[in-house]
């Protein structure tokens, strides 16, 4: 099995088309990569250095590879893919509920044709979230896991392949909801945005560490509801900043629309921030000033 | 449980390595700060093996410690999660291990 989340047995993955229409199970398709790439990364060329022996009949192997090493290289794969088509891919994340499809539908909605979009869905179930984007008329692919808590590499690059994103336009990955194990699966993906909804409690990105540290934008959604909860917002960008330096950070409500303009901008300047050193090529220059003064 | 798939990646990694060959103990280094736990690999591990040339081979797990350093005060101590900080305060903190997530070495019969 090649990087499939392993909760569940790999048929357990399904990838519907654009239609909607779920597909057949991949079979056997991901060892297909396997022994190409799999030299890259095993590189030692060492069977002769690599190999010395051990006591009582038995060699000891010296390997010396992460144990991540697969999914890394689909991920680049994935990196490499995308910049070559100047094509932006958002992987979203947090965990259930926090407002990930809101968000997005009212962002597809509200900008419209300034913004050319598609999205590839994540989920154990159901194409539910799939139907809610489709009613914007974007294009969308849903991907089940089945008892998978998270999309790896792999199923992102079966994803992109079934919606075939036109050069120079964003994807929005949104993973399964899940602020564990999405963490430690690199997609390839342009820039990885983390959701945290004031309902959940300030104190998430400590409980949490990985993701918050992964992050490159963490969002504080339902900023509606902070009148009726105990979230402190200024707690919470401190407790981000103890593991991550770097992190933009916005907070906003996707069900009002207070502070989406500032998501609008975010959009709209990771429009030129290279995810790759090779990926400003197709980007197209005209989207600066359309996004923010859609809001 | 991001650990089953982790531990069926390297069981692939392996076969990729040795084949047919009958493996009798795989070297693995998880260090406290790589979002993986050494127990729940411990405990997939024999699933992930089963059926394949590594079923029944000896899992051994180095955990090495985390070790920070502080840019500020330039201090070197010791990590047990990701929360960087320093004990002067600074959270301006160099990971300098245990964040490892190593496949070592095989030993085949």
């Amino acid at each position: 099995m090649c990087t499939t989340c392993g909760c569940g047995d790999e048929a357990g993955t399904r990838i519907s088309n654009l239609a909607g229409e779920l597909q057949t199970p991949r079979q056997g398709h991901p060892h297909s990569h396997t022994d190409e790439h799999g030299r890259t990364y095993t590189h030692e060329h060492g069977h002769a250095d690599g190999h010395h022996h051990a006591a009582a009949g038995t060699e000891t192997i010296v390997l010396e590879q992460n144990l991540l090493a697969k999914n890394d290289l689909l991920a680049a794969t994935n990196r490499g893919w995308l910049a070559g088509r100047g094509v932006r891919a958002f992987n979203v994340m947090s965990s259930p509920g926090a407002g990930k499809t809101t968000l997005l539908v009212r962002t597809l909605t509200e900008l419209g044709g300034r913004l050319d979009a598609g999205v590839i869905e994540g989920d154990q179930e159901t194409s539910l979230d799939a139907d809610r984007i489709r009613a914007t008329g974007r294009p969308v692919i849903q991907i089940n896991t089945g008892a998978g808590c998270h999309l790896d590499a792999d199923m992102l690059r079966h994803g992109l392949d079934a919606l075939a994103p036109e050069p120079g336009s964003t994807v929005f990955i949104e993973n399964v909801g899940n602020l564990v194990c999405p963490a430690l699966f690199d997609l390839g993906e342009t820039a990885k945005v983390v959701i945290v909804s004031v309902t959940e409690g300030d104190d998430k990105p400590q409980k949490y560490p990985h993701m918050f540290m992964a992050a490159d934008l963490v969002i504080v959604n339902k900023s509606d509801l902070l009148p009726y909860v105990d979230f402190d917002v200024d707690a919470c960008l401190r407790r981000i900043r103890q593991i991550n330096s770097r992190a933009e950070f916005l907070t906003l409500s996707a069900t009002t629309g207070e502070g989406l303009a500032a998501w609008y901008g975010w959009l709209d300047g990771a429009a030129s921030q290279p995810a790759a050193p090779t990926s400003r090529t197709a980007r197209s220059v005209p989207l600066t000033g359309s996004l923010t003064e859609a809001h | 449980m991001h650990e089953l798939s982790i531990t069926q990646s390297l069981v692939d990694a392996v076969l990729n390595r040795t084949g047919e060959r009958t493996v009798t103990a795989v070297n693995l280094r998880i260090g406290p700060l790589s979002g993986v736990l050494a127990d729940a690999v411990r405990f997939c591990f024999d699933v992930a093996a089963a059926g394949t040339p590594l079923a029944g081979a000896r899992l051994q797990i180095d955990e090495p410690r985390g070790r920070g350093r502080c840019r500020s005060c330039q201090d070197e101590f010791n990590l047990s999660d990701l929360i960087l900080l320093c004990p002067c305060g600074s959270a301006d903190v160099e990971v300098l291990s245990g964040r490892e997530l190593m496949l070592m070495s095989v030993e085949v019969a």
